[in-house]
């Protein structure tokens, strides 16, 4: 499990928090985590990071935007009642960890 | 910036053609982006205080500085696309190309919201309401800081921390 963050979105302690609560509620391990700080554009391209927080689980998108490019930005997300979040909803993480519809 | 602090004066370009900048009114400026979570959360919240108080007189200026280049998203271009899908804003959103005016303010975040008086006074400065995830708190902040300068009386809170993206500053800048 990877989260990836970078330095001009406030979001990602909470992303953290959110998914290490969910890991934590499937009987997973909370501080498997890795966490990666994405600092240049150059390094955001190389990791196919499109934005600020990003979290794989076996290195597939909780949330995927197929088309959306690279670049050190702010994500953002819905969730699953609409609104608009700087963080994916836990149902999605949830899902990921259970390797369901992606 | 800090409250009691005279804003300076700024008029900048808005998405309908017209140019605009605080006059002697009070005016919420708020600078915010089309592409920060944070600022698309509360932006409802923020449109609903344009049209609630804009019958009592307030100017709200939604003023967008990022750094197009880098941010496409937050071209002029952008903006009025923006505007036009939404069927028109009931307040104007500008462009600080130049970022000359969230550099005088010193705006940090989107959204970061400046109230002021009709003197042009910094009477508020902070994030719209405490919680950008639930939708109930209504800008309650700024609706707060509004209502106290229209009765002539100090805002509580006068300042609370914004929360949102960074500017995205220029290279130079």
């Amino acid at each position: 499990m990877e989260l990836f963050w970078w330095k001009g979105c406030p979001s990602h302690p909470r992303a953290l928090e959110v998914l290490r609560g969910v890991l934590e509620e499937e009987g997973l391990d909370p501080e498997a985590v890795e966490v990666r700080e994405v600092r240049t554009d150059a390094d955001a391209a190389g990791e196919r990071f499109i934005g600020s927080p990003t979290i794989r689980i076996d290195g597939r998108e909780v949330a995927p935007e197929p088309g959306e490019p690279a670049g050190l930005t702010c994500r953002v997300y819905r969730l699953r009642d609409g609104r608009i979040s700087p963080t994916p909803d836990p149902e999605d993480i949830r899902e990921a960890i259970r390797g369901g519809p992606r | 910036m800090n409250i009691g602090d005279s804003a300076p004066p700024f008029d900048l370009p808005a998405t309908d053609g017209s140019s605009q900048g605080p006059g002697a009114t009070p005016t919420a400026v708020v600078f915010t982006c089309n592409h920060c979570p944070y600022a698309i959360a509360w932006h409802d919240r923020l449109i609903d205080v344009a049209r609630d108080y804009g019958g009592r007189g307030v100017h709200v200026l939604f003023v967008n500085p990022n750094d197009a280049e880098r941010y496409p998203r937050d071209s002029f271009e952008a903006m009025k696309e923006r505007v036009e899908a939404d069927g028109g804003w009931p307040a104007p959103y500008l462009r600080d190309e130049s970022q000359e005016v969230a550099r005088n303010f010193g705006a940090e975040k989107t959204p970061d919201v400046f109230v002021l008086d009709t003197q042009g006074v910094l009477r508020y400065r902070g994030a719209p309401d405490s919680d950008y995830e639930d939708p109930s708190q209504g800008a309650a902040w700024v609706r707060g800081a509004l209502d106290a300068v229209l009765e002539g009386r100090e805002p509580e809170p006068a300042e609370t921390e914004p929360v949102g993206c960074s500017v995205k500053w220029l290279p130079s800048g």
